[in-house]
């Protein structure tokens, strides 16, 4: 439980963090560690140099003025204790409420486990859901990055080498957005098997209007349902419809995830159940 | 208080534990808070395949490394014995492989160590170590309990063919043959019992200092018995005099069993520091605990059952592969065996048993004593039988139980298989008591409720038996086990009139510090907080076995009484003398010793005390000083009992396990400390809960562990749980004057198999009548699936 030995720098700005990494391709950057940290300690991952954010203002809040703005750096607890984000993005606050345990959202960061890309991250699907952006500094300035974009693969964003991530932003839900977060969690590591996020819009008659369903946990990524987004669209949102809209679930997933204690078909299975609560929780369905 | 008053008695109170305030607030000294001047520490390097040849471990990086000391291969320890066997399967042969300190030439499964690195800082260890070439010639493995022994199988030992390190059976085969010839009803089933990870909180260490001035070793170790510890590396490994090394035993953040054991680490810190000439720490990583410490369980059963159409069970064959890994741990051969075979009868009168245990060699880790030992998986087979049993019939499985049970009257009772007479029970009070407390028939009417709902509602029995006080030392000994069991203690009264109990006993959690003061209090009328209980040092305290199989009580409790009534005589006889009377005129009570009739005549136990260890004054022909010692030995094991019932919900859509209720009676003989006894009821039903539903340790089909880290391994979170509703029934043994039985692992027999009849209770409307544990959420899922399917 001894990592290897690194570097270590905790810069004041940004632009010196880019020219740091710009320096050294095998620095790592550090947010709240609660990721890079444990890996390290088994030394299934050995960075030459850290450099830690913590040391640069600006990069931490939550700021909810109809959209949300994120800084990078914001504890999962800081998060979690935004009444305006409980209000406006339930299915991220409901998500954080998720993560690992006290301790873990006393230091964990979100921008630091989206950065990270754990194909179980809780965050992840909601922060897809709710349709971020995600503001990344790098060498030649400041690029917006969609979330539909930012996630890659397994453990690999959109970020470049030598980019940071500064912010995420939440853009603001249209009238009648609601959202919810629902998983299943692994008994030993406590990520979701599978976790599902969903926020609707509904009009002024109560049909469903926009739907961005997000699974997480049974993907490989923080991956969109288009067949339950599609299927739910234009329904009343009743229990029936969110029944047969979760039933399509698989619909444009190419690949499940599978392990020795879930194999992808149970993950998959699960994606639809999970479907179904988030969005049945999303729209106030008993 | 005046003498006249009878004292309140301490035994049978639940006093809270008085080693808590210290360990909760951070006060305890675990070994990695032990810190010796000039220390130096130690990593190991593991293989990484699970049998390979090694061609070559070239040091030459490693040794050149910042604060490297030393770096060691399997070679510069060749000439120190291979680690002992305690515990033979008796009355066979046993081919019989155990651990050199490092491997040579071969290793055996992932975690075997090659070589080791010493260096000024633990982390500079771990950066040496890094820096070791491995060349290792890869070779197929096998980790299967029962397909190791198929032909074909790679081979770990010349001396055991098929991998076989023992073939031993029990009972009666010819009678099983028949009555299953002549049954009504046969039922064949084969079964798993999975391999478990011990993963106390605080894993293994050591640490060796070595004194050149007086050829004396000094070891600190994660030990539930320092004191065999340091005979087995006197008389076996080290081969150095008995009285030059001393062993304690720190405090310990759990163990299960898994700190019984002797392991390489221990001589490997001592013959390093003599090395080195300077003392040297080994701490366990969490991931090297789950590859290199002893594991638990890992059967594979096939059960054939012969039954008559009202339940009565007639026959039953067990056929056991036990997986003990890749060599023999210290009591690999007794735990599936003696403590398996022999109680697989469980609280049933069954007139022909067989039972055949093959113990195989694997790729894997060791196996040997878990929480419960062997009861545990013999609970788990008969427990399923009697639910195949009633499902098969479509009869409840209470009536089942109560059918086959062992009648009350009929204790002491031989079950014909080998195992020593049940010493006493009273096995229907104990399922009535639990069918009351759940309100059985209205429970079987809401599962009727729920099933009509389409939910999945299940009620599981589990009436157990175990033997526990392991130990008339005649018996163990036949049994295969190289040495005794009795127990220790030394109960001496200072000047001050403070007592002092030492006891060979050790406890990790058990509480033995408020136990035994307790028993001492009442036992010599002094205040509770003049007893002071010392334990864990072999410089200190007499030779005894330790703690495991939930004997300190019925055994090392029996010794501190026994000591305890030999001071008692003794200050009858100086009392007396005081007093001027005869013996037989004195009683003593609440810190003095008075004249029957006439308590005004008294002597405080303090000035006996005090007389007896300035040794003036006392009567002639009596030695100064209060002080007894008794070595215990027991004529017979103790065989506590219970039935406890679970309720559990499976929900279709997750194949997710929710336990409702659990209800536990257990009879644990008189109970000296409720409080306590509460508490390892909980957390023995707490690990047998993680059994059932979450905990395995996996190897995949190459040998590499897939479960070892936290991340992988599923053990019980409190939240996970309900409240549990706890009650007893009393039957006391005359095993031991306490009439007490033991408690330590009980819970954990009991609740694996409750939990998944339960389950089993649960599915039974898709017709599934068995599933393998662990019964995670997925694969209860999928076999609803199947079984909805077909």
């Amino acid at each position: 439980m001894y990592p290897a030995a690194f570097d270590y720098h905790r810069p004041g700005s940004v632009e010196e963090v880019i020219q740091i990494l710009s320096d050294n391709p095998e620095a790592k950057i550090i947010a709240g560690g609660h990721s890079l940290l444990p890996a390290m300690k088994l030394r299934l991952a050995a960075p030459g140099a850290l450099v830690d954010l913590g040391g640069i203002d600006g990069l931490t809040g939550v700021a909810v003025n109809g959209s949300a703005s994120i800084g990078a750096m914001t504890t999962y607890d800081d998060a979690m204790a935004s009444d305006d984000l409980a209000a406006s993005f339930a299915a991220l606050h409901e998500a954080i409420s998720h993560v690992g345990d006290i301790q873990v959202r006393n230091r964990g960061t979100i921008g630091g486990s989206a950065a990270h890309a754990d194909p179980a991250a809780d965050t992840t699907a909601a922060l897809v859901a709710h349709g971020a952006e995600f503001v990344a500094q790098g060498p030649n300035g400041e690029r917006t990055i969609s979330a539909d974009d930012f996630f890659v693969d397994l453990f690999m964003t959109a970020l470049e080498p030598e980019e940071v991530l500064t912010k995420i932003n939440l853009p603001a839900p249209a009238d009648n957005t609601s959202s919810a977060y629902k998983k299943f969690a692994h008994p030993a590591s406590g990520y979701p098997v599978c976790g599902v996020a969903a926020v609707v819009t509904r009009d002024g008659s109560g049909n469903v209007t926009a739907a961005r369903v997000v699974a997480t946990g049974s993907t490989l990524t923080p991956t969109r349902l288009a067949g339950v987004e599609n299927a739910i669209t234009g329904t009343a949102g009743d229990a029936d419809a969110v029944e047969a809209a979760a039933a399509n679930a698989s619909e444009g997933v190419n690949e499940w995830a599978g392990d020795h204690y879930a194999s992808s078909e149970y993950r998959e299975h699960l994606t639809k159940v999970f479907a179904k609560r988030a969005l049945n929780a999303a729209l106030g369905n008993d | 208080m005046t003498a006249t008053e009878p004292r309140e008695k301490l035994v049978g109170q639940a006093i809270k534990r008085r080693e808590d305030p210290r360990l909760v607030r951070g006060q305890g000294r675990y070994m990695d808070d032990i810190v010796l001047p000039g220390m130096a520490h130690v990593k190991i390097l593991r293989s990484p395949l699970a049998h390979a040849r090694i061609r070559n471990v070239d040091t030459a990086r490693a040794a050149e490394a910042p604060g490297v000391l030393g770096v060691y291969t399997g070679a510069d320890f060749a000439d120190v014995n291979a680690l002992p066997y305690a515990w033979q399967a008796a009355g066979v042969d046993n081919h019989v492989n155990t651990p050199r300190i490092l491997a040579v030439d071969e290793v055996h499964w992932v975690g075997d160590p090659i070589a080791v690195v010493v260096a000024e800082t633990p982390q500079q260890a771990a950066d040496a170590r890094d820096l070791i070439d491995l060349d290792l010639e890869a070779l197929p493995a096998v980790v299967d309990a029962e397909a190791t022994t198929h032909n074909g199988a790679p081979q770990l030992h010349e001396n055991a063919l098929n991998n076989i390190a023992f073939e031993w059976d029990c009972g009666d085969e010819a009678g099983v043959e028949g009555a299953i010839g002549d049954a009504a009803v046969r039922i064949s089933q084969r079964i798993r019992n999975q391999r478990l990870i011990a993963t106390p909180i605080e894993t293994r260490g050591a640490i060796g200092q070595y004194d050149a001035g007086t050829d004396e070793y000094t070891f600190w170790l994660s030990s539930q018995a320092p004191h065999v510890h340091r005979l087995v590396m006197a008389a076996f490994v080290l081969g150095h005099p008995e009285e030059k090394i001393r062993v304690i035993a720190p405090d310990m953040g759990g163990a299960f069993g898994s700190k019984i054991f002797m392991y390489t680490e221990y001589p490997l810190v001592g013959l390093l520091a003599k090395q080195l000439g300077r003392p040297v720490k080994w701490i366990e990583e969490r991931e090297e605990h789950a590859l290199a410490t002893a594991q638990g369980r890992d059967h594979v059963t096939d059960l054939d059952i012969a039954a008559e159409q009202d339940g009565t069970i007639t026959g039953l064959r067990v056929t056991t592969w036990a997986n003990l890994g890749a060599y023999l741990s210290t009591a690999a051969g007794g735990i599936p065996t003696t403590l398996y075979g022999r109680m697989v009868a469980g609280v049933y009168k069954i007139p022909n048993i067989h039972c055949k245990v093959y113990g195989t060699y694997t790729n894997t880790a060791l196996v040997d004593a878990y929480r419960g030992a062997g009861r545990p998986e013999a609970a788990y087979v008969i427990e399923r039988v009697v639910d195949l049993v009633a499902a098969e019939l479509g009869m409840d499985p209470a009536d089942v139980r109560r059918k086959n049970f062992i009648p009350t009257e009929a204790f002491p009772y031989d079950t014909g298989i080998g195992m020593l007479p049940y010493d006493s029970g009273d096995y229907p009070a104990a399922l009535d008591k639990a069918l009351d407390l759940i309100g059985y028939s209205d429970l079987r009417q809401q599962q009727a409720d729920a099933r009509a709902n389409g939910k999945y509602l299940g009620i599981g029995f589990s009436s157990y038996v175990e033997v526990c006080g392991i130990a008339p030392t005649a018996w163990v000994t036949s049994e295969g086990w190289g040495a005794g069991l009795w127990e220790s203690a030394n109960v001496r009264v200072q000047l001050t009139g403070k007592v002092v109990v030492t006891t060979g006993s050790m406890p990790h959690g058990q509480g033995h510090e408020t136990t035994f003061a307790q028993m001492v209090s009442d036992g010599l009328g002094v205040p509770y907080d003049d007893i002071i209980v010392e334990y864990g040092d072999t410089a200190g305290t007499p030779f005894g076995y330790g703690t495991y199989g939930s004997r300190s009580l019925a055994v090392g409790g029996t010794a501190i009484v026994q000591s305890v009534e030999k001071i008692r005589d003794k200050i009858t006889k100086i009392a007396a003398h005081m007093l001027e009377v005869n013996e037989d005129e004195v009683d003593i009570d609440a810190g003095t010793a008075f004249v029957k009739g006439a308590p005004d005549r008294n002597v405080s136990f303090g000035d006996i005390a005090a007389t007896a260890a300035v040794g003036a004054g006392l009567p002639e022909g009596v030695e100064p000083f209060l002080d007894a010692t008794t070595y215990f030995d027991p004529p017979n094991c103790t065989f506590p009992f219970g039935t406890h019932i679970a309720v559990v919900e499976v929900e279709e859509d997750t194949g997710n396990v929710e336990i409702k209720r659990y209800v536990a009676i257990d009879d644990v003989g008189n109970v000296i400390n409720p409080l306590i006894v509460d508490g390892q009821v909980h957390g023995g039903i707490v690990q047998g809960i993680g059994q059932a539903l979450w905990e395995h340790g996996v190897y995949d089909d190459g040998g590499q562990l897939l479960s070892s880290t936290l991340m992988d391994y599923g053990i019980p979170k409190a939240s996970w749980l309900p409240m549990m509703e706890l009650d007893r029934t009393v039957t006391t043994t005359d095993v031991n004057p306490m009439g007490a039985k033991g408690a330590g692992e009980a819970g954990t027999i009991a609740s694996t198999p409750a939990i998944v009849n339960a389950v089993m209770d649960a599915l039974s409307p898709v017709g599934i009548k068995h599933l393998d544990m662990p019964l995670s959420a997925p694969r209860v899922w999928t076999a609803m699936q199947e079984a909805k399917e077909n």
